[in-house]
């Protein structure tokens, strides 16, 4: 099991039959996200069609883990009894995945330090057996 | 359709109060007497309405309501889709298509919200000092559209609104240099016209720009006071052609022009917007729309003499200026610092009745009464001989707008 960041009592992801593959593919520690088959386009959150081309084929890319914050906002208010606060909430753009951003956490920084532009690189935190989150500590 | 163009003849509201303080009345009873006040303030009676609109996900459906209220016969009941408080001005606007196409002829727009009898929004519904599950934690069944894409902001801890709508004011921040003291001279601004005002909650809290400094960080860079009150209350308007106006007591207040919109990807907003295109990120979202909205109102910015701007956070309201281009993208800052927003000697006399920050947070239906009651010289903070007011709903997330005009 990795190194703990956050409490198990945090919100649980919530997933359909259309997002459930990002939550199967994290769980073996490998960020995905999704692409149209037709043209190519990547998209996140995942959706059942493409907005570019309309189509439904899409498969899963495997995205390097490699991005920098977009923005971000420090929050000093727990979701879960035990949070160790204040935490980093950030939009994080991801390097190699066809321009997307996603919503994260950044991790392992005083969050006063962290700034947008700053290069960050993926870790997953186990939060159970079939449960890894992925969040972002700066870059080595 | 000559004289069917659509006025609001009527405002009414229910005591404001802090959340959880009304809690011998229930939600539908103070949607209710809000508009029972508001019909009564049109000079109308209950027999007249034959509609009623509301927006986020109001609990309070029509049909019950109209059955509660003894309306004869509901001809046209209607539910905006857009997200909380973005869709206010929509249902305004859907109450004026309404009359204007002759599907109903009085229609009453409501808004009821008891956050105490229900959950209180700024926690976004989570409760930190319950137990955690002892069942080790692993993904859970979505039951919605919306559960589904909340799903890629939970996870991480973003279910507040006051975490959500930083993301885009911190960019903000870090492309125009806007500063704390900006989003805090906004804050005080609105408490100053609260003061002013029987109605708001907070007329009797004086604020400085020290105050609020001392003010806790929730979600940097909001502090507790960059953010909107939770509320209890109830308020309404009522809107029927310009026809049937003629013959009301009150002065009408005619709707010049309403839009909705939602940019590309816009969804729901800063929770899971995160790929909207960059131009727009760090904005109110609103800029497209309000070019159609002065479009259609053949009016310009500098013609408004009042704005009812909605107010969750500061930040939002910032970019919602530049948005409806009363000053250029990234100008927001300076543009507050001039002093363009207070009473009354400011060019843009904002949030004459505190706003959502300090006389209530209602969804905003109260920015609509606020700007019926600023062209009608009923304000407490008057500008006067205002003809033109621009009302907005909330920005950041798919929102709406009104312009409204002295009749
Ligand atoms: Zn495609």
């Amino acid at each position: 099991m990795s190194e703990r960041f956050f409490p198990d009592g945090m919100p649980q992801p919530l997933a359909d039959t259309t997002s459930l593959p990002f939550w199967e593919a994290a769980a073996e520690h490998r960020l995905v996200v999704q692409r149209c088959q037709d043209c190519g386009r990547t998209r996140l959150p995942p959706s059942p069609v493409c907005s570019e081309c309309q189509s439904d084929r899409a498969d899963w890319q495997e995205v390097s883990g490699l991005g920098e914050v977009y923005s971000f906002t420090i929050v000093h208010r727990p979701l879960a009894a035990d949070q160790s606060l204040p935490f980093v909430i950030a939009v994080i753009s991801l390097e190699g995945s066809g321009g997307l951003r996603m919503i994260s956490n950044v991790v392992g920084i005083e969050p006063e330090a962290v700034e947008i532009a700053m290069p960050g690189e993926l870790i997953w935190e186990d939060m159970s057996e079939t449960l890894a989150i992925p969040r972002f500590r700066p870059r080595s | 359709m000559s004289g069917r163009k659509a006025c609001i003849v009527g405002v009414g509201e229910t005591e404001y109060a802090r959340w959880g303080k009304i809690g011998d009345v229930t939600e539908h009873a103070l949607a209710c007497q809000a508009i029972q006040r508001a019909v009564t303030d049109a000079g109308l009676s209950m027999q007249d309405v034959d509609g009623l609109a509301s927006f986020a996900e109001d609990r309070n459906e029509a049909t019950f309501l109209a059955a509660e209220l003894g309306l004869p016969s509901l001809r046209f009941a209607n539910m905006v889709w857009l997200p909380g408080g973005g869709g206010g001005c929509a249902a305004v606007g859907n109450a004026a298509m309404a009359v204007e196409t002759g599907q109903a002829e009085v229609v009453v727009v409501y808004r009821s919200l008891c956050q105490g009898q229900f959950f209180r929004f700024g926690t976004g519904g989570v409760d930190a000092s319950a137990p955690p599950d002892p069942a080790p934690p692993t993904v859970q069944p979505a039951n919605s559209l919306m559960l589904a894409s909340m799903g890629f902001a939970m996870p991480y801890g973003l279910l507040m609104a006051a975490a959500a709508y930083a993301l885009p004011t911190r960019r903000h921040m870090h492309l125009y240099g806007t500063r704390p003291e900006h989003l805090g001279l906004l804050a005080v601004t609105f408490r100053e016209h609260a003061s002013r005002n029987p109605r708001a909650v907070m007329g009797k809290k004086p604020m400085t720009l020290d105050d609020y400094y001392a003010s806790p960080m929730i979600a940097d860079p909001h502090r507790l006071f960059d953010c909107c009150l939770e509320s209890d209350g109830a308020c309404a308007v009522v809107v029927t052609t310009e026809e049937r106006a003629r013959d009301l007591s009150r002065r009408p207040v005619e709707i010049l022009a309403s839009e909705q919109g939602a940019p590309q990807g816009y969804a729901f907003g800063p929770f899971t917007n995160a790929n909207v295109a960059d131009e727009i990120y760090a904005t109110g979202g609103t800029e497209e729309m309000a070019n159609r909205l002065w479009g259609k109102a053949g009016l310009k910015p500098s013609d408004v003499d009042v704005a009812q701007i909605y107010d969750h956070f500061t930040g939002c309201v910032l970019m919602q200026i530049e948005d409806y281009g009363f000053c250029a993208r990234g100008e927001g800052g300076p543009f507050i610092e001039s002093g363009a927003l207070s009473w009354k000697d400011g060019t843009l006399p904002t949030n004459t009745h505190g706003g959502s920050l300090s006389e209530a947070y209602i969804h905003g239906l109260n920015h609509v009464v606020e700007g019926v009651r600023s062209l009608r010289g009923e304000s407490t903070s008057p500008v006067e001989g205002a003809e033109v007011c621009l009302v907005t709903s909330g920005a950041c997330v798919p929102s709406s707008a009104l312009v409204l005009g002295r009749k």
